[in-house]
């Protein structure tokens, strides 16, 4: 048995606030070793990153370290002024954090930000840390690394960003680093190698790694020991392939059954019912007074007909020296009635694109976008809005969607109002009616959207998609900013929409498990094409496209994953 | 949804009430920050008091300076808390050269300084909330436009802006009515002058709130741009708009009283805190100190409170400095 390098005894967080004390850490203790990298999960809220933060000392007061112990290599760090904390901190301890955008500074070249750190820390002339850093910048995979340390961080890409970051990381030979988030802001492909890059360097350079994240795959793939954090307590802690495939405390178990299985195709998402969060929801009730989805002629209801878009990147007065980016490249898919369409694709590919043309929230700049047989790109504006309350949009991030000066039952009601659809008194009931059947309480009609959870807030943003009663939905990454346990609620109520209320969807997402379970049919984009359309099963089983091939691998395995 | 039966409405009405407006204005963050900083809390009670003192000036003033039959020239010159050498009267403030009581002419003074002040904030706030919104929602042209007019306004100094558009208003406006417009002039020039950080505090504000996706959801339902901009977008960008107004007003009291000062503002018969000033300053070396120190004190004491006030806001509001 190894020494730990770094260990947290009882280590509890306060933040004392108007409201009370709070503690979004309390009595947490964990041991890492040299070479051992080791999983924080939990949801948002579960004071995993609050823990890293107070290991390296940076918690922003008012909060402070109440109580507890956090002993480096034999030494005791917790109580030590703030010179001797930052001393430590980059030397010792090293950090990468979530966005590599902001972890760098942009005004320096990145020779200069390694050069600087290694200098602060190591006593060691000029050419000599320049040798290091470029050393550094090989060993991280930067190509020609010699060319490259003198160049600014823009001209780096995400991945290679993050690549710098944990140079800079590794700069002074830290004995651990905390890394928190390090993937979350990066495309898969992209993942799967900054994390590799990180497994390997634990190992060679005997370095103990925290990495905090929300995501079981990136825990499955590459930690040996896990510990599960919720509402700010250790639930479970230990070897990762024993807490996965057996996890004995029933928030980790229901934690891990409500991760989408990439491959089999269940019914329903197993939902979260630890801490009683499990929402009644009832769909069902809402077909009742649901219009019988109406068939369209062709079977078809949305066409897409080789539909282009450019941006301007740089404008001119002189309109052909204009610069362009196309975003969106001759695309062509039919959705069918009643059929939930997958896009799938990296960012910036072009898919969000694609639903913001067939919202009219661009303009298309090539090819037709045919609803019910009808052409909505030749359509004038009085054309356009018969067709507003036939389609409707789930965006992504549910903390923007929703006018934070209005009243849930004003957003809900707004869509219904605007266009005419219902009087004042009547729009009333029925919105109280859809936020009952999203399972929202009664009187969430009446309250500010900050006074919910991000998972209450998406499904505010479906009672106003539905308000209207929509044929079809479009949903731009509807979970991608929820934690796994709720995110199995949103995608449920979705597939109830789908059944009960025989709603045709576009839905897009990058969680390629998340897309199996959802959609009939999937089309996979990349840099603006559609590579591939297919049935959601043959896609998954036999992908014919090289580049949906290479998703799918990179796709997290899960399979130490129990039930 | 129309069967929504009458037990479910019921049950929905009788769920916790509600708190009140006044209950959640008083247990708002803003409110606690409020009890709990002492400038804030002393700022807000001397603005108070010089507002009221100001808008009720007829019941705390014990003459109304304007009021001829009022004056006695023989009360001229009184100093403070002294009883003059031929009437035996006495005043707080003690008199300027008319005989006028210092104290009186203060608070009405200050009534004109904070109508033209607030007057002034509220047209360049208008104004510049407006075109803010315009150059951010609309872009292009005209926000080029618009924010380049700005631009090329802040390369002057704003008291010089200030009496350009006095000058020129002065200039077309008939001599008989010159004294009755004069106040609205200095309005005009003040709020013209200032209202390029509404504008851009706005147009930033927009900018942002623009990118969210209320307001996709509001265009997807067809609606236009003018009502996303009222309805959607401009309560979103009121906070620092608050903040700037109340830093705002405490500036335009101090131009007003600076273009008073220079003999350009307000018209000796309807003397504001600068005019009161200007004319103490002429006695300032034969002795009568107090005809000017007391409006400068005065003014002093508003502009400070108004801005201390203004800063707290600016601080409470801020989510990243708390």
């Amino acid at each position: 048995m190894t020494d730990p390098v770094l260990s947290i005894r009882n280590l509890t967080v306060e933040i004392p606030t108007r409201r009370g004390l709070f503690r979004p850490v309390e009595n947490v203790s964990y041991d890492i070793k040299p070479g051992e990298i080791r999983g924080v999960v939990g949801e948002s809220g579960a004071g995993k990153s609050m823990t890293g933060n107070a290991v390296i000392g940076l918690l922003d007061p008012p909060a402070h370290i109440a109580e507890g112990e956090i002993w480096l290599k034999g030494r005791r760090i917790d109580h030590l002024g703030t010179e001797e904390k930052r001393a430590i901190r980059g030397k010792e301890i090293g950090m990468i954090f979530q966005d590599p955008l902001t972890s760098l500074n942009p005004l320096f070249t990145v020779g200069e930000q390694l050069v600087e750190t290694i200098q602060l820390h190591l006593k060691v002339s000029s050419d000599e840390a320049r040798e290091r850093a470029i050393a550094l910048l090989d060993r991280v995979s930067i190509p020609n690394p010699a060319e490259r340390f003198d160049q600014y961080p823009h001209q780096f890409s995400g991945g290679m960003r993050q690549r710098v970051v944990i140079a800079l990381a590794l700069c002074s030979d830290p004995s651990v680093i905390v890394a928190d988030e390090p993937t979350t802001a990066l495309d898969v492909s992209i993942q799967a190698q900054v994390l590799d890059l990180i497994k390997e360097l634990a190992a060679e350079r005997q370095v103990g790694v925290i990495l905090v994240t929300h995501d079981m795959g990136v825990i499955a793939d590459t930690t040996e020991e896990v510990t599960v954090m919720y509402a700010g307590k250790v639930v479970e802690s230990g070897k990762t392939d024993q807490i996965l495939g057996a996890p004995e405390h029933e928030y980790t178990r229901s934690l891990i059954s409500a991760v989408p299985r990439p491959h089999v195709k269940l019914k329903r998402f197993p939902q979260v019912s630890y801490g009683g969060r499990e929402t009644e929801f009832k769909i069902e009730d809402l077909a009742r007074n649901w219009p019988k989805p109406e068939a369209s002629g062709s079977g078809k209801l949305l066409e897409v007909k080789e539909i282009t878009k450019q941006f301007v990147v740089k404008s001119s007065i002189i309109p052909s020296w204009n610069s362009y980016l196309t975003a969106v490249d001759q695309v062509s898919f039919d959705i069918r009635d009643g059929e939930v369409f997958g896009l799938v694709g990296e960012s910036g590919s072009g898919k969000s694109t694609v639903a913001r043309m067939i919202a009219t929230l661009y303009e298309v700049n090539g090819g037709r976008i045919l609803f019910d047989g009808e052409d909505m790109t030749a359509m004038d504006a009085a054309g356009i809005a018969r067709y507003r309350r036939q389609i409707q949009m789930i965006f992504q991030d549910p903390f923007s969607s929703l006018n934070p000066r209005m009243t849930v039952a004003d957003i809900v009601a707004e869509p219904l109002l605007h266009l005419g659809i219902l009087p004042k008194q009547e729009a009333k009931l029925r919105v109280r009616e859809l936020l009952d059947r999203v399972g929202l309480a009664k009187d969430a009609w009446r309250k500010y959207p900050h006074e919910f959870s991000g998972g209450q807030r998406q499904r505010i943003s479906i009672a106003r998609a539905l308000a209207t009663q929509p044929r079809f939905l479009i949903c731009d990454e509807p979970t991608s900013a929820l934690d796994v346990s709720i995110q199995a609620q949103i995608l449920n109520i979705l597939k109830d929409l789908q059944e009960h209320l025989g709603l045709t969807m576009l839905f897009i997402s990058h969680d390629l498990p998340v897309v199996r379970q959802m959609c009939d049919r999937v089309g996979v984009m990349k840099q603006g094409q559609l590579v591939e359309q297919q049935e959601t099963e043959a896609l998954f089983d036999a992908p014919q496209h090289p580049y949906t091939r290479e998703l799918l691998s990179l796709m997290p395995r899960l399979e130490q994953l129990s039930g | 949804m129309t069967d929504l039966n009458p037990t479910d409405q019921s049950s929905a009405e009788e769920t916790a009430p509600a708190l009140s407006r006044l209950q959640r204005a008083l247990d708002s963050d803003l409110a606690y920050s409020f009890r709990h900083s002492p400038v804030a809390m002393i700022s807000a009670a001397v603005s108070l008091t010089l507002i009221l003192a100001a808008v009720f000036a007829p019941l705390f003033a014990t003459t109304n300076p304007f009021d001829p039959s009022s004056l006695n020239l023989m009360n001229g010159f009184t100093p403070p808390l002294q009883p003059n050498a031929f009437t035996g009267e006495s005043f707080a403030m003690g008199t300027d050269d008319q005989g006028r009581d210092v104290y009186s002419t203060i608070l009405y003074g200050m009534r004109v300084s904070l109508f033209v002040g607030a007057a002034a904030v509220l047209f360049a706030m208008v104004l510049g909330i407006v075109l803010g919104l315009l150059a951010g929602y609309l872009g292009g042209w005209i926000e080029t436009l618009i924010m380049r007019v700005a631009d090329i306004q802040l390369t002057f100094p704003s008291i010089l802006v200030a009496m350009l558009i006095f000058g020129i208003a002065k200039g077309v406006t008939p001599v008989e009515y010159r004294d009755q417009m004069a106040i609205w002039v200095l309005i005009l020039a003040i709020g013209l002058s200032d209202w390029v950080q509404f504008a851009r505090v706005v147009r930033g504000a927009t900018l942002v709130e623009k990118s969210k996706d209320y307001v996709d959801a509001a265009r997807l339902i067809g609606r236009r741009a003018f009502p996303i901009m009222l309805r959607h977008i401009l309560p979103n960008v009121l906070s620092p708009v608050l903040v700037i107004a109340t830093i705002s007003l405490a500036l335009a009291i101090i131009a007003e009283a600076t273009l008073s000062f220079l003999g350009v503002g307000a018209p000796p018969t309807q003397p504001s805190l600068g005019t009161l000033i200007r004319i103490g300053q002429g006695f300032l070396f034969s002795g009568e100190w107090w005809i000017l120190f007391f409006p400068a004190c005065t003014l002093l004491a508003l502009a400070l409170s108004v801005n201390l006030l203004g800063d707290w806001l600016r601080d409470a509001l801020n989510p990243r400095l708390r």
